[in-house]
């Protein structure tokens, strides 16, 4: 699979649109619990696919990139549903649509950064189902959702037949369209650290129009600040440069130990730029999101200072 | 294989119908409910045509499985307008000739009565943002603004 199973990427355009109806049979399921909902993906025979916002998964479904025999609606199970602060931590299910988590108040306020990137997945019509789970699994490396959750030092909870584990979310994606999950296992929930005072975080991507498109480049920045403005802690991730979504530690060296000053943004750049090993496709050439990742992470980290210092 | 026994309430009325599981609740509506207000133009989720609202929720209704409607309430443009009066949304864009061939006008209209429902006073630029999953190749968009806008004051002096 490639970047191209992205919703967004279908543009409108550039259509062969398939109609279904000679698929075979297809049995759909809508568990309540996860027991079942695992007992089933783990007993399946043949091709079985999780559904959530299907947003994704319908697309392929049609144009038969995928032919599942199985679809599993994970919709009905509570737990996949919830958002919910754990003490100083916020827990969100899987299942969560993006507009779901939008209009959650007090998670977007702790979470600016990971809000700026479920903004940018799709359309309103698109966000109202998508999920962030969803758009971690099909694992596009342009995922808008998945940087900042990296920067943000998520963790993805996992069930499956031998029981729960836990990945952060940077090991989880392995390549476009590839993840750690083995067969019968399902991504539950995400879960964020506690926020020391003082931190912010931001996310930007680039694309050549406004709204509705793919990322050419997206960077995730997460910062603390002490209470002399010194940058204590950082993470930097970066999008749509290589095969799956990049953990920077060079980049968030250069902040750690500074007020996040113009030499240490300079520096920042440069460390995300050297990291970047992209493709070159239609929406970008090498250079380019070589060029436009240093750009886009440093403007991301001067949005995280300021709403770490409480700006904007 | 057996088909799947929906139950669902569509524009306020309780409808059941039966659908593979493949079908879109796109096609239900058209083919099964006979609601063909509901256009289909990318089949993709790009397009907004097929825009319906799912528990108040636009939403693209090629993108959503027949079988996934159960218990839930869908709007479509069928349940706009009361009777023969239009909805303000409607009768903006008739005064503004915000339409040309249409097909994407019930999607629109699904679309702008979601945003005024949440935001009864947006600006141009919540307008276009908004209805960025709504494409229309007649128009260029800024009539379609300008009637929301203006079915919005309509609708906020009542």
């Amino acid at each position: 699979m490639t970047v191209e199973n992205d919703v967004t990427l279908h543009l409108w355009l550039h259509k062969n649109i398939e109609r279904e109806g000679e698929m075979g049979e297809m049995r759909y399921e809508a568990p309540s619990t996860l027991k079942a909902a695992v007992a089933l993906l783990a007993e399946s025979k043949g091709p079985a696919r999780v559904l959530a916002g299907g947003t994704d998964l319908l697309i392929q479904m049609r144009s038969k990139r995928i032919e599942p025999e199985l679809l599993v609606d994970i919709k009905n199970i509570a737990e996949m549903r919830a958002i919910a602060a754990e003490g100083g931590r916020f827990r969100f299910g899987a299942a969560v649509s993006g507009m779901e988590l939008l209009e959650h108040e007090a998670f977007a306020n702790a979470w600016p950064g990971v809000i700026d990137g479920v903004k940018l997945i799709g359309s309103v019509q698109v966000r109202g189902r998508a999920t962030v789970g969803g758009n971690l699994c099909n694992a596009s490396p342009a995922a808008d959702s998945v940087p900042p959750l990296i920067a943000a030092g998520a963790v993805v909870n996992i069930v499956g037949p031998s029981g729960r584990r836990e990945s952060r979310v940077e090991d989880f994606v392995t390549g476009p369209g590839k993840t750690t999950l083995a067969k019968g296992e399902i991504v539950v929930s995400f879960l964020l650290p506690e926020r020391p005072a003082h931190s912010g975080d931001a996310y930007l991507r680039f694309i050549p129009r406004t709204e509705m498109d793919i990322a050419v480049v997206g960077a995730g920045v997460n910062l603390t600040l002490d209470g002399k403005g010194v940058c204590t802690v950082a993470r930097v991730c970066l999008g749509a440069v290589a095969e799956r979504a990049l953990l920077v530690p060079e980049a968030a060296a250069a902040l750690i130990g500074t007020k996040v000053d113009a030499g240490a943004l300079k520096r920042l750049a440069a460390a995300a730029s050297a990291a970047c090993r992209p493709i070159d496709d239609k929406r970008g050439t090498k250079e380019f999101r070589i060029k436009v990742a240093g750009v886009m992470a440093r403007r991301a980290a001067e949005i995280a200072l300021a709403r770490a210092q409480g700006k904007r | 294989m057996a088909k799947h026994h929906v139950t669902a309430t569509v524009n306020g009325d309780a409808v059941e119908f039966l659908c593979d599981t493949q079908q879109s609740l796109l096609d239900v509506l058209r083919e099964e409910l006979g609601l063909t207000g509901t256009k289909e133009g990318c089949s993709t989720g790009d397009c907004g045509a097929c825009t319906v609202t799912i528990d108040g929720r636009p939403t693209c209704s090629c993108l959503v499985l027949g079988v996934e409607a159960e218990g839930k309430s869908i709007q479509t443009i069928e349940g706009m307008a009361h009777g023969d009066k239009l909805h303000p949304l409607q009768q903006k864009f008739l005064e503004h000739a915000a339409l040309q061939c249409g097909f994407c006008t019930p999607g629109i209209l699904m679309s702008a009565r979601a945003l005024l429902e949440r935001n009864p006073d947006p600006t141009e630029e919540e307008v276009r943002l908004w209805l960025a999953g709504n494409l229309c190749r007649c128009t260029g968009f800024h009539k379609i603004v300008d009637a929301v806008l203006d079915a919005a004051g309509e609708m906020r002096r009542g």
